[in-house]
């Protein structure tokens, strides 16, 4: 019986549970002098838990051991004796006659597969049926002694909503743990390119073009610098000039200017800013900003050197992507100033821009440096924009019109492809991502610190 | 005179005497036919009111009942409340301060307000009472604005305490030093009017004592108009007491007279603890 069957099976009796001990609990009600403790539909859930989880767990444990035990007394069969010894010829051998068994595959390659089939078979076959009475056998076993539980007195509400917390907390678990686990691998693949390659020569050199050499650990061709400053220039400097002022203007007319129609407007048309595609945002400056950043330098400002792909076409774009996020923090900053300071200041005989400059963002600007820290690790994080329109030499200059490469772009560029996982190349991406991962989590502490302090101060 | 038991015969506000309440010589603000609206809701109900230079005049009246309202219109500080709608006279030294020529920034200057809830700017003392003179451009020079400084806040009785610590931030002063920080603050911009709007109402008892005896010396020097719920807190600062009730405005007197021989029942029956 297939893995797939058999968990039908196991969620149609679960159905099945629910609705009879529904149905018992329901009728159980009427006899019994005083009121039942739980609602039927309680009793239902409690049955239904009973028999469905412990088997679906079993069902998932046993899908991930039971291949092993097929294949061991498979290998226990004298057929499996002619086999030979390497690793990896053996598996494939084992993995073909797999194929040859269930019927996916038509006719052998090697002979050895040929043999083992009826192994194969009889050893699938014998623990299939182990695996589906010992499912069906805990499915009952534990919906019994659930439905046996069902009484007027017995407290299923309760019951039910421990399992409600627990299924809960392991769903906030697995974020977590995935998180743990991303920073883990970065961590051990990060190691084995720092035993390559030193530290101090990734941090500090200037030279970046591991794609270049033949030689893949050449030391030298792996200083990150122009990557740090590609991705500052672009992310923290260019966009953040775009972004913090265009925000901060919006939130200030949204919060202290705009009547209450158009705010209701202009809010979410600015929030839809945040949610379309970055790689929309990409090809917007890959196809139209970024010619036009050149047209202009070439033209107005006789930079000759300007490239059709730059720093500033990424760094634009990336800012006018940034804008909902600042504003939004601003925003929200502005709106927790007491109104009283206002009051105060206008009462002083200070206008309105008078009393925003000098009265409210003082006091609103921990939370907007907030969110401008917020809004930089998100721009550092960012791919798509710098992949499609800043360029991948890795140049080390401050003109905003010549091409720049950014971390996430080299990330990219370094795992697209056919690639060897065990090259100083690839393993160079994840010290890259380790470094970013390390860059905006510091930027996101400090952000929500910032944050978290000013809410305290005025609530 | 008039006394308490015709008082149903007198609708008339003011006591039935020729001799107006305020002197025409000090007189500094007139209101005529004042209605206020938030939305549909008339909070004010046609109120005429004169407030004199020499004198500290008193709002008294239970909850809700516009005091605070139509101290806000004073200095137009309801403006900032977009649904709130003002009409009828307001005059300042014979100016209508509703006329759209007028200058809400210099009215503002001329009327100053001291609120509720004590709310100092975040930012240090000093800054704090150089904020009005800074944006009306009072001040010359810096030594000039430091004799500004000095001078409000002497006058707010508050500089012996400070004088050591003008750069530590004003929010970290205690609740009466930051209510006198605010009235130094009303004060820096030299006003003509003090618009107080239930000063003490979050202060303990003894900071209450301070800004009163404050009030007492700033007397004559600025109008003073002082909102309040608290009765005794009027007849102790004002020798005016007005008194509101459900958006009007019932009896306007001196306040010896209104606290110990009221012409109103409205009056007496707040007075005498009967509502409110």
């Amino acid at each position: 019986m297939s893995l797939f069957f058999l968990f039908a099976l196991v969620i149609g009796l679960t159905a099945i549970g629910w609705f009879t001990a529904r149905m018992r609990a329901a009728q159980l009600r009427p006899t019994d002098g005083f009121r039942a403790h739980s609602l039927p539909s309680y009793h239902g859930w409690y049955v239904a838990l009973w028999l469905g989880l412990p088997a679906l767990i079993f069902l998932a444990i046993w899908a991930i051991f039971s291949p092993g035990l097929i294949e061991q007394s498979v290998l226990a069969d004298p057929a499996a004796q002619v086999l030979p010894d390497s690793e990896i010829e053996r598996a494939a051998i084992l993995g073909e006659a797999r194929a040859l068994a269930d019927g996916s595959l038509g006719a052998a390659f090697n002979p050895e597969a040929e043999e083992l089939v009826p192994a194969y078979q009889q050893a699938s076959g014998f623990y299939g049926i182990i695996g589906t009475i010992a499912t069906l056998l805990l499915a009952f076993a534990c919906g019994a002694f659930a439905f046996l539980r069902v009484r007027p007195d017995f407290r299923a509400r309760n019951r039910v909503e421990r399992v409600v917390m627990w299924v809960l907390l392991i769903a906030s678990l697995i974020a977590i743990l995935t998180t743990v686990g991303i920073v883990a691998s970065l961590l051990f693949e990060t190691i084995r390119f720092f035993d390559r390659i030193s530290p101090i020569e990734f941090i500090f050199g200037t030279q970046w073009s591991p794609t270049s050499t033949t030689f893949s650990d050449d030391p030298g061709s792996f200083g990150a610098i122009p990557l740090f400053w590609g991705t500052i220039l672009i992310g923290a400097i260019i966009a953040m000039i775009v972004a913090i002022p265009l925000g901060l203007m919006s939130a200030v007319y949204l919060t202290q200017y705009a009547p209450a129609r158009v705010r209701s407007v202009m809010k979410p048309v600015l929030e839809i800013l945040a949610g379309v595609p970055t790689v929309v945002y990409g090809y917007f400056a890959a196809l139209t900003v970024a010619p036009a950043v050149r047209d202009f330098a070439v033209n107005v400002l006789g930079v000759s050197s300007a490239s059709s792909e730059s720093a500033m076409a990424a760094g634009v774009v990336m800012g006018v992507m940034i804008i909902p996020f600042v504003s939004s923090m601003a925003d929200d900053s502005l709106a927790a100033v007491p109104s009283a300071m206002r009051d105060g200041s206008l009462a002083m005989g200070a206008t309105n821009s008078e009393t925003i400059k000098k009265v409210l963002i003082p006091a609103a600007l921990p939370g907007i440096v907030g969110g401008v820290l917020l809004a930089v690790s998100r721009a550092i994080g960012e791919t798509m924009i710098v992949v499609m329109a800043a360029g991948l030499a890795a140049n080390l200059t401050a003109n905003p019109f010549e091409s720049v490469t950014t971390v996430t772009v080299q990330i990219v560029q370094l795992l697209t492809g056919d690639q060897e996982f065990d090259s100083s190349k690839t393993l160079a991406a994840f010290a890259l991502g380790l470094v970013l991962f390390i860059v905006t989590l510091l930027l996101n502490i400090i952000a929500l610190g910032v944050v978290k302090r000013f809410r305290e101060a005025y609530e | 005179m008039n006394d308490a038991t015709d008082t149903q015969a007198a609708p008339e506000a003011k006591p039935a005497t020729d001799e107006p309440l305020v002197d025409p010589a000090s007189l500094k603000m007139t209101a005529r036919n004042v209605d206020v609206y938030y939305g549909d809701k008339q909070a004010i109900d046609d109120v005429s009111i004169d407030i004199g230079m020499d004198n500290v005049t008193a709002f008294i009246g239970p909850s809700g009942c516009g005091k605070s309202t139509f101290l806000r219109t004073l200095n137009r500080m309801n403006d900032t409340i977009p649904i709130a709608r003002t009409s009828g006279q307001i005059e300042l030294d014979g100016e209508d301060i509703y006329d759209p020529d007028m200058d809400v920034v210099q009215l503002r200057a001329r009327v100053g307000m001291v609120f509720q809830k004590p709310n100092p700017f975040p930012k240090s003392i000093y800054e704090n009472v150089a904020y009005g003179p800074r944006i009306h451009g009072l001040a010359g020079s810096k030594s000039e604005l430091d004799q500004i400084v000095e001078k409000s806040l002497i006058r707010a009785g508050l500089f012996e305490e400070v004088k050591d610590r003008l750069d530590d931030s004003g929010t970290a002063l205690s609740g009466g030093q930051q209510q006198r920080l605010c009235i130094a603050r009303a004060i820096a911009v030299d006003p003509e009017v003090i618009l107080m709007d239930e000063p003490c109402s979050a202060l303990d008892p003894i900071a209450t004592a301070k800004i009163e005896e404050l009030i007492h010396e700033l007397r004559g020097k600025y109008a003073i108009v002082i909102v309040t719920h608290n009765m005794q807190q009027a007849a102790r600062v004002s020798q005016r007491t007005a008194f509101f009730h459900l958006g009007n405005l019932v009896e306007y007197g001196e306040t010896s007279e209104l606290f110990t021989n009221p012409h109103q029942e409205r009056t007496k029956d707040y007075i005498t603890g009967r509502y409110g």
